[in-house]
C-alpha cells in the first residue's frame, strides 16, 4: 500500500516538475521575444551568433543535404522503377528536400552544432557569475546574450536550408545522371516543373521557426545551469535533445498548418 | 544622523532548509568603508547579492538612499542599484572579450564614452591597478589569478560608481600585491566618495580597508565595531576568528 502511495507521490512530483519547466520556458520565451523587440539592440552580438548559427553550420549542413538528396534518389529508384514510374523521381526528390529533409535535416544539425555551444557557453557564464556580472554593469542579460541569439538563429536557419534545398536536389541529380543514367536534361526539367512556390517557402517558414526553437533551447538550458561544469555538461545534452525533440514535433504541426490547406 | 547609504533590516535568505541569512541588520553610512567577516560558507556572498538583487531574500528590508529596493518600482529599484560596482569573488570576467573591453564594459553600456575612446581609458584604469598596457588586448584566460582579480577591480572601478563591493579582492594574491590592492581600494573610495562594503579573510586587509567590520555568523551579525578593534575584541566569536584559533565557541563542522 505503501509502497503504491510513495509511487503515485513520485509519478505526481515528476508530472509537477514537467509542468512548473514548462512554464518557466514559457516565461523565458516571453522575456526572449519582448527583449528582441525593445532596445538597446547589440548588433555586434548578432553579427557574432550570425556567424557561429549559420556560418560554422554551413559544411556539416551541406554535407548532409548533398548525401540525403544522393540517398533520396537511389531509394527512390528501387522503389519507383518496381511500378515503371522512375519519372517521378525528380519530384520525389525535390520536394521531399525543400518540404521536410531539408528544414528538418538542417534543423537536427544546427542544435548539435550550434544548440549545445549556446548552452555550453551561456552555462558556463552562468556558473562563473559571468551573467550576474553582466546586469552589474548595466546590461540586461536577457538582451545582450539570448536576444541576439534568437534572432541570429531565425535568419541563419533559412539561409542553411536554402543552401540545404540547392545541394539536396544537386545531390539526387548527380546521382541521377551518372548513375542511374537519367538524361540531365529531362532530369532538371521534370524536377522543376511539379515545383510551387509555396513548396519552398513553406521549407523556409519552418527553417525559421526551428532557428529559433534551436537558439531558445540552447539559451534556456545554458542560462538556468548550475553546479560547475557538471551542470553545463547536462544542460548541453538536454539543450540537443529538447531542441530536437520539438523541432520534429513542431514539424508535424507546422506540416498540417502549411500543406493541408 | 544622515540616513545610511545601506540600510538592511531583518534580511532572511533559506536555501531549502537552510538558514544562509536568518535576519541580518546592517547599516553603512555615506563615505565609509564596511568589511564583512565571517566563516566560508556563512553567507557572505549571499548578502551582498541580496542587495544587489542578483539572489532574491525571502523576507526583510534593503534600502539603498532610504528607498526599499524589494518593494519599489523595478525601474526605480534598478536605478538605485545601477550605482553599485561589484567584484566578484572569482573575478567573473568576460572571457569571450579582450582585457580592456571587460574593464571598459559598464563604461560603453552607460555610453559614458565613446568606442574609439574605450581602449585608451581602459588602459588608463589598467595602470591604476598596477597592469602594464600590454595586457590590454589579452584574453582573460590568458593571464595568472592575480591577474584576473586585478582587471575584475579594474572593471569594478571604471565607472566610479557610488558604491562598490569587494567579494575577497585579495584572495589569491601575493601579500605584497594584496597590500597594494588594499591601498588601492582605499583610495579609489576616498578619492571617489564611495560607500563600500568589503567581504574578506585577510584580517589585516580588514584593518586596513575598513572603517567598521561586521560578522556574519549564523545567519545574523554578531558583531560590529570599529575595523581597528577587530583584533582587540574580547567578543569571544570575533576573538576565535581573527586569531584563527580552532578551540572556542564557534565550532566548524568538519564530521557530519
Ligand atoms: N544558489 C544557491 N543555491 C543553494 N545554496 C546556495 C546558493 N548560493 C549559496 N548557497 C549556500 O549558501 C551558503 C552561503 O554561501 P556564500 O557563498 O554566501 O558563502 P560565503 O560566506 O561567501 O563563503 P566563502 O567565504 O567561502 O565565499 C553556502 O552554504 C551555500 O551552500
Ligand atoms: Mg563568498
Amino acid at each position: 500500500m505503501n509502497a503504491i502511495l510513495n509511487g503515485i507521490a513520485h509519478i505526481g512530483a515528476a508530472v509537477l516538475n514537467a509542468l512548473g519547466l514548462v512554464g518557466e520556458l514559457a516565461i523565458f520565451a516571453g522575456t526572449g521575444m519582448f527583449a528582441i523587440i525593445r532596445p538597446p539592440y547589440y548588433p555586434r552580438m548578432i553579427g557574432r551568433a550570425l556567424m557561429e548559427i549559420g556560418y560554422f553550420s554551413l559544411p556539416v549542413v551541406s554535407l548532409t543535404a548533398l548525401f540525403t538528396g544522393m540517398v533520396l534518389a537511389l531509394q527512390s529508384y528501387t522503389g519507383f522503377s518496381r511500378f515503371n514510374a522512375e519519372s517521378a523521381i525528380a519530384s520525389v526528390v525535390i520536394l521531399s528536400v525543400t518540404r521536410e529533409l531539408g528544414p528538418v535535416l538542417a534543423g537536427l544539425m544546427v542544435s548539435g552544432r550550434a544548440g549545445a555551444a549556446m548552452a555550453a557557453e551561456l552555462g558556463t557564464m552562468r556558473v562563473t557569475d559571468q551573467i550576474d556580472a553582466l546586469s552589474t554593469l548595466s546590461t540586461e542579460p536577457m538582451q545582450y546574450l539570448v536576444a541576439p541569439r534568437l534572432i541570429a538563429g531565425m535568419i541563419a536557419m533559412p539561409l542553411l536550408v536554402a543552401i540545404a534545398d540547392i545541394l539536396g536536389v544537386m545531390g539526387g541529380f548527380l546521382v541521377a545522371w551518372l548513375k542511374l543514367g537519367f538524361n540531365p536534361h529531362t532530369y532538371l526539367v521534370s524536377s522543376f516543373t511539379h515545383l510551387r512556390t509555396d513548396d519552398v517557402v513553406s521549407g523556409l517558414i519552418k527553417a525559421a521557426v526551428f532557428g529559433f526553437i534551436i537558439a531558445l533551447m540552447g539559451c534556456f538550458n545554458g542560462y538556468r545551469s548550475k553546479g560547475g561544469a557538471q551542470g553545463v555538461g547536462a544542460a548541453t545534452t538536454s539543450a540537443v535533445v529538447s531542441a530536437s525533440i520539438l523541432i520534429l514535433a513542431v514539424d508535424y504541426i507546422l506540416t498540417q498548418l502549411l500543406f493541408t490547406k | 544622523m544622515s540616513i545610511p547609504k545601506i540600510r538592511v533590516r531583518n534580511l532572511k535568505k533559506y536555501f531549502g532548509t537552510k538558514k544562509v541569512l536568518d535576519g541580518v541588520d546592517l547599516d553603512v553610512a555615506p563615505g565609509t568603508s564596511l568589511v564583512v567577516i565571517g566563516g566560508s560558507g556563512s553567507g557572505k556572498s549571499v548578502l551582498i547579492k541580496s542587495i544587489l538583487g542578483l539572489v532574491t531574500p525571502d523576507s526583510g528590508v534593503i534600502e539603498i538612499d532610504g528607498v526599499d529596493v524589494l518593494s519599489a518600482p523595478r525601474a526605480q529599484a534598478r536605478a538605485l542599484r545601477e550605482q553599485i560596482g561589484m567584484l566578484f569573488q572569482n573575478g567573473a570576467l568576460f572571457d569571450s572579450l579582450p582585457v580592456w573591453e571587460n574593464v571598459a564594459f559598464g563604461l560603453l553600456a552607460e555610453k559614458k564614452i565613446a568606442r574609439r575612446s574605450a581602449r585608451a581609458k581602459a588602459i588608463e584604469v589598467l595602470a591604476q591597478v598596477g597592469l602594464a598596457d600590454n595586457v590590454a588586448d589579452l584574453s582573460p584566460s590568458e593571464l595568472s589569478g592575480g591577474m584576473q582579480k586585478r582587471v575584475a577591480l579594474a572593471r569594478a572601478i571604471a565607472s566610479e560608481p557610488a558604491i562598490m563591493f569587494f567579494d575577497e579582492p585579495t584572495t589569491g594574491l601575493d601579500p605584497i600585491m594584496g597590500a597594494v590592492i588594499d591601498e588601492l581600494i582605499v583610495d579609489c573610495v576616498k578619492r571617489l566618495g564611495s560607500t563600500s562594503i568589503a567581504i574578506t579573510h585577510d584580517m589585516a586587509s580588514a584593518v586596513r580597508i575598513g572603517d567598521t567590520a561586521a560578522m556574519l555568523y549564523d545567519g545574523k551579525i554578531t558583531w560590529t565595531g570599529p575595523a581597528a578593534e577587530l583584533l582587540t575584541t574580547t567578543n569571544p566569536l570575533v576573538d576565535q576568528f581573527t586569531h584563527g584559533r580552532s578551540e572556542g565557541p564557534i565550532k566548524m563542522a568538519l564530521r557530519r
